[in-house]
């Protein structure tokens, strides 16, 4: 007896961050991320949440919306879940929103959200940039939907999603019912790389832009005005004084428990 | 003096390094009171969290708390903030801490600072340090709104013990329906090695590209083990499937900062680079000079790991 799965309806959040490659710096001026000074990609773990959500509709049918809040070029990286197969593309794009924090950026996206009929948002679970993991975790919060994150495997079954978050030991089973925020890690799969014919398709493939007030948002209550916490001061970590380098000549082990040694580390 | 929370991270019911370093960064800003959520709560955890300065514990300790992730323990908290009106909330920045502290945040309308590598009182406010991009910046901040809630690194903040008896406070709590929305049904077999955890060693034993097979692991668990180390994996390591993802160090892994690194056949480029740099003394080994990684090196040996590695694990087991 085959039964038909209901299809599930997905947003994906993607984030533009500078090139994982690149150093980066903090501008002097407002003690931001310089986002120019290198190229921007979509962050990395973010890929692994475009391909999680396209597996699944692959499995069970429906939609991938892909949900980005950023400036101008992050158009990009929407085109780029469009081109790897998402279906559509939501651009949250308003100069009011650059310094947001993560507590007005989870505010912004949870309203994105809200209201939209997605069974699962889908998030990577940490961005190279700041690196914080909490964006996930605050947007569950403000849709009061359940959260399973840090997830290696991601299965949906009629109107349950179940995951394997990760632990310190192994992992934790985490089940809910629809609708849930899901964070993927970097174990759960392989990103696809966008074929021509993807990368074709994506500039035919409606993206919505939307502004703050679009969102029934204050731009009072976003951007580097509106932010929870500040930076006092920076600066560039003092350089480290040049170490030891030998060659081994067979006694480059002993070389180093000496030096250990030396450090009383042994 | 006002309250510090403390969220307290336990495993089997011993409390963990974490909190003793949290308690001892509190001590600094108020008077630690260490909060324990879930089950498991013990006289002998009391007295532990009394060593390192707790003066009050409090304790909510129903099943159902465990048996949902982050939502229970935000909750237990947003409850005591409106109750105890701390000078501020400092949890571990783990997986865990960081959501249930991201949660506290929206709850109590206050601001968040993640990964702290130290605070600070600073007249009335709070200056947390936070160590970013890699370890290339420094950076000093304030939350400006709401109590500080600061999640703090481990392995960052000393610990130093100083005794108190702490008073035990039991909270009762009932969970609301959104923290009891996702259920946790079940944990893998603990694969618990002998072996610290990477968050918490003194020392950290890595292999990469260079250890070329996951056989090739085992000269590097040996060299760990006669360290009493953590092992740790490259990305190029973990991808290749030589070593298991959750020991993975770099951008995409963990971030460590243990006393002693040692990085055997790794190149240092900055994904791996993000996750170590802070490490106090790095030791490198690797067949090929030009390795970014013997910029960060206090010492290093070019030359090839698998004779490297065995003759220091020899002698490190020698001199014992």
């Amino acid at each position: 007896m085959t039964g038909e799965e209901p299809s599930v309806k997905i947003a994906v959040c993607v984030k533009q961050v500078p090139d994982t490659w690149a150093e980066k710096k903090l501008r002097a001026a407002d003690s931001r991320l310089d986002r120019e000074a290198a190229d921007g990609v979509m962050n990395e773990l973010d890929e692994y949440a475009v391909e999680e959500a396209l597996q699944l509709i692959e499995a069970h049918g429906g939609e991938v919306v892909v949900v980005s809040m950023g400036p101008d070029r992050a158009s990009e990286t929407v085109r780029k879940a469009l081109s790897m197969g998402a279906d559509a593309g939501v651009h949250i794009v308003d100069d009011a929103l650059g310094g947001s924090d993560a507590i007005a950026t989870s505010a912004v996206i949870a309203a994105a959200l809200a209201g939209r009929g997605f069974d699962l948002v889908i998030f990577g679970s940490e961005s190279t940039d700041a690196r914080m993991s909490v964006v996930p975790a605050m947007v569950a919060e403000r849709l009061g939907w359940a959260q399973l994150t840090f997830a290696q495997k991601v299965e949906v079954s009629g109107s349950t999603v179940t995951i394997e978050r990760v632990t310190e030991s192994g992992f934790a089973t985490v089940t809910a019912a629809l609708p849930a925020v899901v964070s993927v890690v970097e174990k759960i799969n392989e990103p696809r790389y966008p074929s021509f014919k993807g990368i074709m398709a994506a500039k035919k493939k409606p993206v919505e832009t939307l502004s703050v007030s679009d969102l029934g948002l204050e731009s009072a209550a976003v951007g580097a005005g509106a932010a929870w916490s500040a930076v006092n001061d920076f600066a560039a970590r003092p350089p480290k004084a040049a170490g030891t380098v030998v060659t081994d000549e067979g006694d480059g082990g002993v070389k180093v428990a000496d030096f250990l040694a030396t450090q009383k580390f042994i | 003096m006002s309250e510090v929370l403390v969220l307290v991270d336990a495993v089997d019911g011993a409390v963990r390094k974490s909190t003793t370093e949290l308690l001892t960064a509190a001590r600094r800003l108020g008077e630690p009171a260490a909060v324990w959520v879930g089950p498991g709560i013990s006289d002998a955890a009391i007295a532990a969290l009394g060593e390192y300065g707790a003066t009050k514990v409090y304790v909510a300790d129903g099943a159902d708390l465990a048996q949902h992730p982050v939502a229970p323990a935000a909750e237990v908290l947003a409850q005591l903030v409106q109750q105890v009106a701390p000078a501020a909330v400092l949890v571990p920045s783990t997986a865990d801490g960081k959501e249930v502290a991201g949660r506290l945040a929206i709850k109590v309308d206050s601001g968040i600072i993640t990964d702290a590598v130290d605070v600070a009182a600073d007249g009335d406010r709070i200056v947390a340090t936070q160590s970013v991009f890699g370890g290339s910046t420094i950076v000093h901040s304030t939350v400006t709104r709401g109590v500080p809630i600061i999640t703090v690194r481990g392995n960052a903040v000393a610990p130093e013990a100083a005794p108190a008896s702490p008073a035990r406070q039991d909270v009762s709590v009932s969970l609301s329906d959104a923290a009891r929305k996702a259920t946790i049904t079940g944990h893998s077999a603990a694969t618990k090695g002998g072996r610290p955890e990477l968050a918490e060693a003194q020392v950290v034993v890595s292999g990469g590209r260079g250890v070329g097979s996951p056989d090739g692991f085992a000269v590097i668990e040996s060299l760990a083990d006669s360290l009493g180390a953590a092992v740790g994996a490259s990305r190029a390591a973990t991808d290749a499937g030589w070593y298991p993802h959750q020991y993975q160090v770099g951008q995409t892994g963990k971030t460590v900062s243990p006393q002693l690194y040692i990085a055997n056949g790794i190149s240092g480029a900055i994904q791996h680079r993000a996750g170590m740099q802070t490490s106090k003394t790095i030791v490198v080994v690797n067949k090929d000079p030009e390795a970014p990684i013997f910029e960060l090196a206090d010492f290093g040996v070019v030359g090839d790991l698998f004779a490297v590695v065995p003759q220091l694990t020899e002698e490190i087991n020698k001199r014992k």
